[in-house]
């Protein structure tokens, strides 16, 4: 990799490269959990969806969920990564009051998903790939909260026993926003896939970073884990923050220890979580409740063949179909509720060949613009999709101006209703009458004759009759043929 | 393979189970006793034979995607030693 892609971190003995890996936990998208036929609907009052299976009352036994193995292997497709055929269930022990079997099931050695790899696009046109190590499927852990009491812990087991797919990165990441680019594409995958609803706050996506730093192109150095990151901005503080710390230690003659980090987003400092002498031991063993995971090839192929379209194909087809930029399909693709937006705009168009870039500025820049103005979501949009492809339609066929276009976005925006009937009730109209366009051109050259006379040495002054004309045509006067009979009557 | 009595505590602790002093060196004999045994198994050739993970020959059961469970909050708690609002209450643990 060169040194262009990523950041380096400067130092007193020099620079210093980042080398960073994740682990994300991704909930599964079910209905019920991975062993239980308890709901995963999130919140719900204590202990309300949770079946003796999750409680880990004696005798009971996990059956799989296998809706959970579908959306594991949807997930490995759309990360292009091997899958495997036959994997195993382990468990993994630890005490803790948030998991009451003593040990979480999950796959150790032979993970349901293997090697795969996500391409990242940077900004200035940079891309780098990560490889992705494995996916494996493993139970949540239950809910505790420490503030109801000084004395108690109060233990709710509605997660536990929630599918999560654990995603594993190589060591392939080089810096902050290749850590933040990351996640977002991760997320986009997942969320288009409709694997994982991808919502951090709810938890839904959790990060593990791996840190460590090394002089560029050397030896590994030791690297510490910073556990349980649900933002992507905290990611990107807590790495940069993890990094200079390690790079201070080394300079001043010290070593890093090897240890679990949390991140404190208020202080903006990761700090040690647990002293070594509790380094965990989870004496992993295959879970003799549950038979090796096996599926056949055709059912990965039945999975592959009903696979969405994802953000990068979506991307590839958007450039080589409508002719969009590279940079406006990167925005575009990034959220799917985006996407869909605009493909519904797209299927709602007269011509979209004609105006399918058209719709793609009008989505990215007045929509998006609008929307993040009021900090609204697209599916909240008060501007739905065929209402902008109505607009488009109307400019697209020299029914209204562009500036026009954007009063009418604003009245529809505010008020609704179907753009064309507003343009007919409000006069909107562009004036493509070209002898009305020039009764006013002629009344403005008449009226300003100095500035007609020195147009012709200064031919850039010919904007302003261009403004002249269109704010006595209120706006509505076609602007070519304002452009096209201004020239020809002021002789340029 | 054999452990000695620093092994010994370290299991203990890591199943939760209090030992007293004077049952480890019991508790290491008995351990070293089954390792023993157990090891007899490595005098067996098992080159080219697949690590068996069940005695029968079967498929893993699935289950549809469905809830069908749950929503027994009493019950889940019912044998708890302290409760509070169906939550389960213990002794407070922070990180």
């Amino acid at each position: 990799m060169s040194t262009a892609t990523h950041k380096l971190l400067k130092g007193a003995t020099g620079e210093w490269e980042m080398v960073i890996g994740m682990e994300i936990h991704a909930q599964v998208t079910s209905n019920s959990k991975l062993f239980s036929g308890a709901s995963t609907a999130f919140g719900g009052d204590p202990n309300t969806h949770v079946s003796l299976v999750d409680a880990a009352m004696p005798g009971m036994l996990p059956v799989i969920n296998e809706e959970c193995v579908s959306q594991a292997v949807r997930t490995g497709l759309g990360l292009n990564a091997k899958i495997n055929l036959r994997s195993v269930f382990d468990r993994k022990n630890y005490f803790y009051p948030d998991l009451p079997q003593g040990y979480q099931i999950s796959q150790y050695k032979s993970p349901v998903v293997g090697e795969g790899e996500v391409q990242l696009e940077l900004d200035g046109g940079r891309s780098v790939t990560i490889g992705i190590e494995r996916l494996h499927l493993e139970q949540d852990a239950g809910k505790l909260l420490h503030d109801q009491s000084p004395t108690m812990t109060y233990v709710d087991l509605n997660r536990s026993g929630v599918a999560l797919m654990e995603i594993v990165s190589k060591p392939d990441i080089r810096d902050a926003e290749q850590a933040k680019a990351y996640v977002t594409k991760l997320r986009s995958i997942l969320r288009y896939l409709g694997t994982c609803d991808g919502d951090m706050e709810k938890g839904s996506l959790r990060a593990d970073v791996n840190v460590s730093v090394r002089k560029p192109g050397g030896p590994l150095g030791t690297r510490c884990e910073i556990k349980n990151m649900n933002s992507i901005a905290f990611i990107g503080q807590a790495i940069e923050y993890e990094a200079r710390r390690q790079i201070e230690i080394l300079e001043d003659g010290g070593s890093i220890d090897q240890e679990t980090r949390l991140y404190d987003p208020n202080k903006g400092e990761t700090r040690s979580m647990r002293s070594k002498e509790e380094a965990h031991d989870y004496r992993y063993f295959p879970d003799p409740d549950l038979l090796p995971l096996e599926f056949s090839q055709s059912f990965v192929d039945e999975l592959k063949a009903k696979l969405p379209e994802l953000p990068d194909q979506k991307k590839a087809r958007f450039v080589a179909d409508l002719g969009l930029s590279a940079y406006d399909a990167s925005v575009l693709v990034a959220e799917r509720e985006s996407a869909e937006f605009y493909e519904t705009v797209l299927s709602g168009l007269a011509n979209r060949a004609r105006d399918g870039k058209v719709a793609a500025n009008w989505v990215i820049n007045e929509l998006f613009g609008r929307l993040n103005k009021e900090s609204r979501e697209i599916t909240g949009s008060p501007v739905n999709a065929a209402q902008l492809a109505a607009i488009i339609d109307l400019i697209g066929e020299g029914t209204i101006s562009g500036k026009i276009a954007k009063d009418l976005f604003e009245i529809v925006w505010q008020e609704g209703g179907d753009p064309r009937a507003l343009v007919e009730s409000r006069g909107m109209k562009q004036v493509t009458d070209l002898s009305a366009i020039e009764k006013v051109v002629d009344d403005i050259i008449a009226a300003n004759p100095d500035k007609a006379a020195q147009v012709k040495d200064k031919p850039q002054s010919l904007g302003w009759f261009v403004g002249q004309v269109m704010k006595s045509s209120g706006g509505k006067a076609n602007p070519q043929a304002v452009n096209d009979i201004l020239k020809s009557k002021l002789g340029i | 393979m054999s452990v000695d009595a620093v092994t010994v505590r370290r299991i203990a602790h890591l199943a939760r189970i209090a030992v007293r002093d004077d049952e480890v060196s019991h508790l290491q004999g008995e351990l070293n006793a089954m390792l023993a045994f157990v090891e007899q198994l490595s005098e067996v050739n098992v080159e080219g034979v697949e690590p068996m993970t069940s005695v029968t020959p079967m498929e893993m059961k699935k289950r549809q995607d469905v809830v069908n469970d749950g929503e027994i909050a009493d019950d889940i708690v019912a044998n708890a030693p302290a409760t509070e609002g169906h939550f389960f209450l213990v002794p407070k643990v922070v990180e």
